[in-house]
């Protein structure tokens, strides 16, 4: 994305942020709250027009809304910090629901690609359940689920973890992690610096709509070059 | 009665169909659309519905389209019922969590579909029982068809009224009557709520 601008009245939630990310990276975002990572995130598949600037997926440049933008946003799999479930389908039918409808894949062929991703994320026992019957982070994998079906260039992850219970949050971060080792490509807005770590090829901090650094997770997180990010990581590590 | 019924189930399903569509127009992404639901609903729903049966029965008439009695009772009754069943599946839709609109699209669906893949279908199951409203309310502003000469129950009660000359029973049998079918309506109603809310 080139000098990327949006606005909520008079609160500037991205300014002219630059980010380009390359085919198998992983990018994790991190930033006080406020700072514009979620927006950041929702620019990318334009659930968030923007303001002014550009944000190109293989060169391309997002179109207006309409049916060639629902293309390209199959394309983009995102991941919702509360899930986002549809909650009048099965788990399986929240999974094969974009392969049948979007990619025009048949039903039997829709089944048995959603159940091999739900084994892969370990939920294959859940699949006839509704998401209410589901606990948070096997929902969040459920999720995941749903967004890989699509076989996505790109995966966003919005706070995925942040609303789980810590017992939860390790077998999402697992099979997060898994997907990076693949070669997935990567935009994980996540405070869980664990998987940055181990997962990340490069850190970008937000503060105030702006990326204020950019950097390899070992290097922000041990020797954080700006002010800010010196500040923000000694106040996320004090609990 | 049986008029009564014909009238008021023809129009409920017409009802229906053309009020979630309004409904769809009206939160829709597309500007001149949202305009054109708002206008359906406003003027229908603030317009006494015996101007309007009356208005398009004479209107009609004047520019010679004959469709009848019964025919023009029908459409002056769905489009009136329409303005209600949009506004209540409007509010239906906008009790749906903006997330999971927001998950379809992010799926690929375009916004129709997301509509009546994702949102509709939860948005129905909370607006079953003031539907369930419109619907007795229906059954009511149907005596109105006797405005322009459709016999149904009030009519009927009307002129047995008139040819007995003991208006009190006449019109007490057509009490009676639309109680007959508006108490196993909100009956039913209560059940398909329940079974709504079985599933999740
Ligand atoms: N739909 C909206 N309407 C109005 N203001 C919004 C909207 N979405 C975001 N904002 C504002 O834009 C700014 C950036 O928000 P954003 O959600 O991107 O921050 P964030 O970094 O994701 O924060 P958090 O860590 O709390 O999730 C905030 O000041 C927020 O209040
Ligand atoms: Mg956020």
């Amino acid at each position: 994305m080139e000098k990327v601008s949006k606005s909520f009245g008079p609160v500037k939630a991205l300014q002219e942020v630059d980010l380009s990310v390359e085919r198998g990276e992983v990018v994790v975002v991190v930033g006080p709250s406020g700072s514009g990572k979620s927006t950041l995130c929702r620019c990318i598949n334009r659930l968030e027009p923007v303001d002014s600037g550009t944000v190109m997926i293989d060169g391309v440049p997002l179109p207006e809304e309409g049916k060639a933008l629902a293309k390209l946003r199959a394309d983009v799999g995102m991941v919702f910090q509360s899930f986002n479930l549809f909650a009048h389908k099965t788990v399986l039918e929240n999974v094969t629901l974009g392969p049948t409808k979007v990619r025009g894949l048949s039903r039997s062929e829709a089944r048995q690609r959603a159940m091999e991703l739900l084994r892969r994320v370990g939920i294959d026992d859940k699949a006839d359940r509704y998401p209410a019957e589901l606990s948070g982070g096997q929902q969040q994998r459920a999720a995941i689920a749903r967004a890989l079906a699509m076989e996505p260039k790109l995966m966003l992850f919005d706070e995925p973890t942040s609303a789980l219970d810590p017992e939860m949050i390790k077998e999402v971060l697992d099979v997060m992690t898994e997907l990076a080792s693949e070669g997935k490509t990567m935009v994980v807005v996540s405070h869980e610096m664990g998987f940055a770590r181990s997962a990340a090829q490069r850190v970008v901090f937000m503060d105030d709509g702006r990326i204020v650094e950019v950097a390899p997770p070992d290097r922000f997180f041990s020797d954080p070059q700006s002010e800010r990010a010196k500040d923000f990581l000694s106040k996320i590590l004090a609990h | 009665m049986s008029i009564t019924v014909a009238l008021t189930l023809t129009s409920f399903a017409a009802a229906l169909v053309i009020g979630t569509v309004v409904a769809a127009f009206r939160v829709s992404p597309v500007a001149p659309l949202r305009a054109a639901g708002a206008a359906w609903v406003e003027v229908l729903r603030n317009i006494p519905l015996s101007v309007l049966m009356l208005g398009f029965y004479f209107g009609f008439t004047k520019i010679d389209i004959r469709y009848g009695e019964f025919a023009t009772a029908v459409i002056v009754l769905s489009a009136y019922t329409s303005s209600f069943v949009a506004e209540t599946v409007r509010a239906g839709i906008n009790s749906v969590a903006r997330g999971q609109a927001e998950a379809a699209r992010s799926i690929g669906l375009t916004f129709p579909q997301s509509l009546r893949v994702v949102v509709l279908p939860q948005a129905m199951r909370t607006v079953v029982a003031p539907l369930g409203s419109v619907f007795i309310a229906l059954i009511k502003n149907s005596s109105l068809a006797g405005l322009i000469a459709v016999v149904e129950l009030t009519d009927m009660a009307d002129r047995i009224s008139f040819d007995t000359a003991r208006p009190i029973p006449a019109f007490l049998g057509a009490a009676v009557g639309y109680l007959l079918l508006a108490l196993p309506s909100g009956a039913v109603v209560g059940l398909l709520e329940r079974r709504a809310a079985i599933k999740r």
